[in-house]
């Protein structure tokens, strides 16, 4: 399909932010992004005239009694439905941040058997408290996740993280198991690394929240539903990135610019 | 009929709690000899039934389907009848 017909939904909550960031990254790749208020999206039920659903970062709801709860109930009862209809056409589902906090409180992520009823992982507050600031992560998926086929395996990107209940957990007495499982179906996409590229190994600072194995997103075993922590449109213009006026200019783009290349590349040529 | 409840809401035992173990810290700070706090959430829920079963078996369905995460929370309540 052409870039300029490629329809992106973003999905604005009470409480919701860098979805700005995210339309203008979007935009700047010449796709179509409507930023749309959640109440809007539950009385037109149109998610099908899209082609990507991005749920953005923040604090939706007040993050009232846990992150994302309250949008991922609502968005069940509301647009249960439609949503499924969606991941079922094999269309690009994205979270960041609060939004992977809502897709795992809806049960898309991790999925295992389709959507659950129940969460079957959490996103926990953080040993640290609220961290916001810049962390490294490395793309460890093997293909399965194809909208990212345009990123190269083991590429790191850095950006930053801004969350109190990040930390990526699983069923303490299924933990190995359910690790193995997400290994097996290539679900583990994003893990938190060292400035050396090395896996943090659950190490304070550069896993900044203490998730378990270092996860910082997963999707789903198909492979269209993603989520994860840090905030790449945080990090889309290389004005944004640390440390450029040591250099004396910034770069056009910073290391956010090919996880939103990639996602519209793989709708250019898959649909 | 009317029903009553309290509603707790805390990390399963093996998960750490930030939370709990930063007031822990402060509160040995102050001087008392405080061995481990667990932090927890309450919410009192009022709400209608037919029956006390009814109202439990609700009441539970709330906490499974909103109130708790079942990866990371346990939970209790007590329930009882209003006029």
């Amino acid at each position: 399909m052409k870039r300029e017909d490629i329809k992106v939904l973003l999905m604005r909550a009470p409480g919701t932010n860098c979805d700005l960031e995210t339309v203008r990254a979007f935009r700047d790749l010449g796709v179509q992004a409507d930023l749309v208020h959640v109440q809007k999206v539950f009385r037109d039920k149109n998610l099908l005239d899209y082609d990507i659903i991005v749920l953005p970062g923040g604090f939706s709801y007040g993050d009232y009694v846990r992150s994302g709860a309250i949008q991922a109930k609502e968005m069940e009862y509301r647009i249960g439905k439609e949503m499924v209809e969606f991941v079922d056409t094999g269309r690009p589902v994205i979270g960041i941040c609060n939004g992977f906090q809502v897709l795992v409180e809806t049960g898309f992520l991790p999925g295992f058997e389709g959507r659950s009823q129940y969460p079957e992982a959490a996103l926990a507050n953080s040993s640290h408290g609220y961290q916001n600031r810049w962390i490294r992560m490395k793309n460890v998926g093997k293909g399965n996740c194809t909208m990212l086929g345009h990123v190269p395996e083991d590429h790191v990107i850095s950006c930053p993280i801004a969350h109190g209940e990040g930390r990526f957990i699983l069923p303490s007495e299924r933990r190995e198991k359910l690790l193995q499982r997400l290994y097996d179906n290539d679900q583990i996409v994003w893990r938190y690394v060292k400035a050396d590229g090395s896996f943090a190994d659950g190490e304070w600072w550069d896993n900044p929240n203490g998730a378990f194995h270092d996860i910082a997103g997963i999707c789903n075993p198909e492979g269209n539903v993603l989520g994860l922590m840090p905030h790449p449109e945080r990090a889309y213009y290389g004005y944004l990135m640390p440390e450029w006026t040591k250099a004396g200019a910034p770069e056009k783009y910073g290391d956010g610019r090919i996880f939103f290349d990639s996602i519209v590349k793989y709708i250019e040529s898959k649909f | 009929m009317k029903y009553h409840a309290k509603v707790y809401v805390s990390l399963k035992k093996g998960y750490s709690d930030p939370e709990g173990e930063a007031t822990a810290s402060a509160l040995q700070g102050l001087g008392y000899s405080v061995l481990e706090v667990r932090s927890s959430k309450a919410y009192e829920v009022s709400f209608e039934a037919e029956t006390r079963e009814e109202a439990e078996a609700a009441l539970d369905e709330m906490c499974r389907r909103l109130l708790t995460n079942p990866t990371k929370d346990d939970y209790s309540f007590e329930l009882s009848e209003t006029r």
